[in-house]
């Protein structure tokens, strides 16, 4: 069953897209990502033109991520200081992210912008997991303790001084406004919700404890996502709402049944798998900007 | 336009030759594009009229049919290798280039009517896609590959099939990704390799229904458009998390 939708102006199959949805959600589901970073390449890949991908995925990411928080809201497992500052960078963010792929649409390097950016966080991602995975892997063949996280470090210096009760923490505003508005730039450029990029920030950088890091970092995400949405419609005219919606019907499906999958299976498995993936993706539109194209030319919309 | 084309064609049939004229008319004169549109076929019908028996020694009659999208802006960007990557470098803005094109004919094109009938005319698509510089060459070509490939310009000449030199018929394919607007079809009577009569008629290409409704929001309603998607999202991922929390319980 064909479906034309209106704001992509192409024909799509309708079940190719629930199943794309579907196969993105069961592994957001089983390795607890948001699979924006897996959804707006394979939407590249049906021909589906860029920047709408971008548009519509940051809308499908309000959706899943809308979904996850209230479990973590009812859990207490939000901190919603440290998410309002890392909320107040993501806007800002988003704001310029969405400005530099307004200029680089017209300049027609936007998909070039886009590429790039995809290569270099996913390679970086990607390798950094793939290491640290096979270390943790060794580690729990030798039942070594894992490292301890360092609770001081350079962050302390920083002025700005804030207490995040729920977090237990006293440190500077400023790392943390600055972790959002990286994600937040990604968010508007990428079409992801930057999950990948800021939960290891939290951990790592601003020494968060794991157990609110999730329902924060989606606390977060849903506002920037949802600002880079109203963003894109009002001033590139890309969200499709009819593929935001056929992503999400099955997305929401195949979350539930990756979350059973991701329970079985053990954590550096899991992740050694996700790093895995997230290299091929990488390699795939690496080699796209390496190989020389069979066409050399492009028609750009003049008109739009 | 309509009206121009229409008196252009009439006189030009008048001087040539008073005793033949082609009329047509097609199965329809609007495509939809809805929700499940998936490409739309036309026919269409002619004959040819005329005052007096044709002289015996007149010459080979046909028949071309042109059909041609409205003329969109379009831009062509080449790729170039700058360090180890591709990148969009040159430019070019092509001067006309309709959004669809496709001609349906009794035969070849050259065969059918001279080069200064095509010209004048802009018969066919090395004369319907133009670039000022000559130099561009290369994105003329570009722009008719990439349309071709696409399927909004034609790559064959669809057959007509002429009954008695006086019944034709022919079928028009409108692709999928057409573009919204008013597309011209010209159907030339063709005696001796000079276009003798001409009708034209219009087919008006247009979204309806939600279709049309979503992109005229989204583009004219833009923030209500933002607002609706994300109501929508939200709707949707409450709900998502309600039904498997009660499917769990």
């Amino acid at each position: 069953m064909q479906i034309y939708l209106p704001i992509a102006e192409m024909s799509v199959n309708v079940f190719l897209l629930i199943g794309l949805g579907g196969l993105v959600g069961i592994l957001s589901g089983m390795f607890g990502v948001g699979g924006g970073f897996l959804m707006t390449p394979l939407l590249f890949f049906i021909g589906i033109p860029p920047a709408v991908a971008v548009a519509t995925e940051a809308n499908q990411i309000v959706a899943s991520s809308f979904s996850g928080v209230l479990a973590h809201v009812k859990k207490k497992t939000v901190d919603f200081k440290m998410g309002t500052v890392l909320l107040l960078g993501g806007l800002l963010g988003a704001a310029i992210g969405v400005q530099v792929f307004k200029y680089l649409k017209e300049i027609g390097q936007v998909d070039l912008l886009i590429t790039l950016s995809y290569v270099v966080f996913l390679g970086m991602i990607g390798s950094l997991m793939f290491i640290e995975s096979l270390g943790a892997i060794r580690r729990s063949k030798k039942s070594a303790p894992p490292k301890k996280i360092k609770r001081h470090n350079w962050i302390h210096g920083l002025p700005f001084k804030m207490r995040f009760r729920t977090s237990n923490l006293y440190i500077s505003a400023i790392p943390p406004f600055l972790v959002g508005a990286l994600v937040g730039v990604l968010a508007a450029v990428m079409g992801v919700g930057g999950g990948f990029i800021m939960v290891p920030a939290m951990i790592y950088v601003l020494g968060m404890p794991t157990k609110v890091v999730i329902g924060t970092s989606l606390f977060q995400i849903i506002f920037v996502t949802a600002f880079t949405t109203m963003m894109h419609a009002t001033q590139n005219y890309t969200v499709d709402a009819v593929l935001a919606l056929l992503l999400l019907l099955g997305g929401v499906i195949g979350a539930q049944i990756g979350t059973r999958i991701g329970v079985k299976m053990k954590a550096e498995q899991l992740r050694i798998l996700l790093a895995i993936m997230v290299l091929g993706v990488c390699l795939k539109l690496g080699l796209d900007l390496v190989l020389t194209p069979s066409e050399l030319f492009s028609i750009g919309a003049g008109g739009h | 336009m309509r009206v121009i084309y229409l008196i252009i064609g009439l006189f030009a049939a008048t001087i040539a030759s008073a005793q033949e004229t082609v009329v047509s008319e097609l199965s329809q004169d609007g495509v939809s594009i809805t929700a499940t549109f998936d490409g739309s076929e036309i026919f269409l019908f002619g004959a040819i009229k005329r005052d007096a028996p044709v002289n015996v020694s007149a010459g080979k009659l046909d028949v071309i049919i042109e059909v041609s999208g409205p003329p969109t802006e379009t831009l062509v960007r080449q790729k170039e290798r700058k360090a180890i990557i591709w990148v969009n470098a040159e430019s070019v803005e092509i001067d006309r280039a309709p959004s669809y094109y496709s001609i349906a004919a009794t035969g070849p094109l050259e065969e059918l009517v001279t080069e200064s009938e095509r010209s004048l005319r802009n018969l066919g698509l090395d004369y319907a896609v133009r670039v000022a510089d000559e130099a561009d060459e290369e994105f003329r070509e570009a722009v008719i590959r990439l349309h071709q490939k696409n399927g909004t310009y034609a790559s064959e000449i669809t057959p007509i099939t002429l009954t008695e030199e006086t019944l034709f018929t022919t079928k028009l394919a409108m692709p999928v990704n057409v573009v919204e607007g008013e597309y011209t079809v010209k159907t030339m009577l063709v005696r001796d390799q000079q276009v003798i009569s001409t009708a034209t008629s219009t087919i008006t290409v247009r979204k309806t229904g939600i279709e049309k409704w979503l992109y005229d929001l989204a583009h004219e309603q833009a923030f209500l458009y933002g607002v609706m998607s994300l109501v929508l999202a939200l709707i949707a991922g409450y709900g998502a998390s309600e039904i498997f929390r009660r499917i769990r319980g």
